[in-house]
C-alpha cells in the first residue's frame, strides 16, 4: 500500500483521538498526523478524521461549536472537493452540525448516556467506507453517547433511503432491525450515513474500539482497510 | 444603542422531548396529574449594539439561524428592549 496521511482533527474536548491515531497507525504506510482545531493547515492529508469525545464541553448543541473551528473550514472545502471524511460519533454531530450531512442527532430516548457494545448490519456494502464488507453482514462495533438518536425529516429520510445513504442501521445479532437493538431511538435503526456523493461518513459507533482482537472485535478493522485502499487506488 | 434580545430555543414539536417527559413524570409522583406535558428549551440573553431595532433584530435572526439553534431539530423565538 502506498502512503497514506490521515489527519485527527483534535478538538478541545476531543478525546478517541489517540485511539484513532492508534487504531490507523496499525496499518502499514499510513501515517497519522494530528490536525489542531485552531489550525488551518490540514498538512497534506488524504483522509481526514473527526474522532469522537466531548468537543467544546457539547456546550449548547453537540458539535455546534466546533462546526465553526478554523480548521472546519478547510476540512468543509476538502469535503466539497469529494474526498473522503469520516466522522465518529461526536465527529458524527460536528459533520450533521456543519450541513455536510443530514438530519441531526439528538438525546437518546432513554435519556441515558450508553456505553455498549452494539451490533451493525452493513445496509450500503458499495462505499469508499464499506466495500470490505458483505451485504447485510452484522458487525460489532461498541456505541458511548447520550446523543445519538438520529432524526430527520420524513423526505429527508426517503431521499437517504433512494439514493442508498443509509450504511449501518442498529440490529440484533441475526441482522433483524429490532427495537430492543436500537437502544438510541434513532428513526429506521440508523447508526451511519453517507452524503450524497458518498465521500463523507458519518457513524455513531467508535470502529476504532474495534480494530485489534484485544478489544474483543476487529470489525471496525476493514472500514479503515476499505478506505485506504481507496485512496490509495490499490 | 444597545439591545437586549431574550431569545427562547425550543425543540420543534415533532420531536420527542425525554427530559421534559422525565420532569412530568416526576411531578406526576409529586401528585400533580393535572399537568399535561413538560417540553424543556433554551432561554438566552445577548446584548447586542447596533444602530436601530431592526438592524439588532436582524443580527438576532441571523445568529439564531447560524449558531444558537439548528433549524433540523428547534424553532426560535425572541424579544428585543433597549438597554439603558
Amino acid at each position: 500500500m502506498a502512503d497514506v496521511t490521515v489527519g485527527i482533527v483534535v478538538f478541545p474536548g476531543s478525546n478517541c483521538d489517540h485511539d484513532t491515531e492508534f487504531a490507523v497507525a496499525s496499518f502499514p504506510g499510513v501515517r497519522p498526523v494530528m490536525l489542531w482545531h485552531n489550525d488551518h493547515d490540514l498538512q497534506g492529508s488524504d483522509v481526514i478524521i473527526l474522532p469522537g469525545g466531548f468537543s467544546y464541553g457539547d456546550y449548547l448543541r453537540c458539535g455546534s461549536i466546533a462546526r465553526f473551528s478554523p480548521i472546519m473550514r478547510e476540512v468543509i472545502e476538502f469535503a466539497r472537493k469529494g474526498r473522503p471524511v469520516l466522522g465518529i460519533c461526536n465527529g458524527f454531530q460536528v459533520l450533521v452540525e456543519s450541513g455536510l450531512l443530514e438530519g441531526a442527532l439528538i438525546r437518546n430516548t432513554g435519556k441515558k448516556f450508553i456505553c455498549r457494545q452494539s451490533t451493525i448490519k452493513v445496509v450500503n456494502n458499495g462505499t469508499i467506507f464499506t466495500d470490505g464488507y458483505r451485504a447485510d453482514e452484522v458487525l460489532r462495533i461498541p456505541v458511548a453517547h447520550g446523543e445519538g438518536n438520529y432524526i430527520a425529516s420524513p423526505e429527508t429520510i426517503e431521499s437517504l433511503e433512494e439514493h442508498g445513504q443509509i450504511v449501518f442501521r442498529y440490529t440484533d445479532a441475526e441482522g433483524r432491525e429490532t427495537v430492543e437493538a436500537n437502544f438510541n431511538g434513532s428513526l429506521g435503526n440508523i447508526a451511519g450515513i453517507v452524503n450524497r456523493e458518498g465521500n463523507v461518513l458519518g457513524l455513531m459507533p467508535h470502529p476504532e474500539r474495534a480494530s485489534e482482537k484485544l478489544l474483543g472485535s476487529e470489525d471496525g478493522r476493514r472500514l479503515f482497510e476499505s478506505l485506504f485502499r481507496h485512496v490509495t487506488g490499490a | 444603542m444597545v439591545y437586549k434580545a431574550k431569545i427562547r430555543v425550543t425543540l420543534r414539536p415533532s420531536i420527542l422531548d425525554v427530559q421534559g417527559k422525565a420532569a412530568q413524570h416526576a411531578l406526576a409522583n409529586l401528585g400533580y396529574s393535572s399537568v399535561e406535558s413538560v417540553r424543556i428549551g433554551k432561554y438566552m440573553e445577548v446584548t447586542i449594539d447596533g444602530n436601530s431595532a431592526d438592524e439588532a433584530g436582524r443580527i438576532c435572526t441571523e445568529i439564531c439561524q447560524k449558531l444558537l439553534s439548528n433549524p433540523v431539530m428547534e424553532d426560535f423565538t425572541f424579544e428585543l428592549e433597549p438597554v439603558n
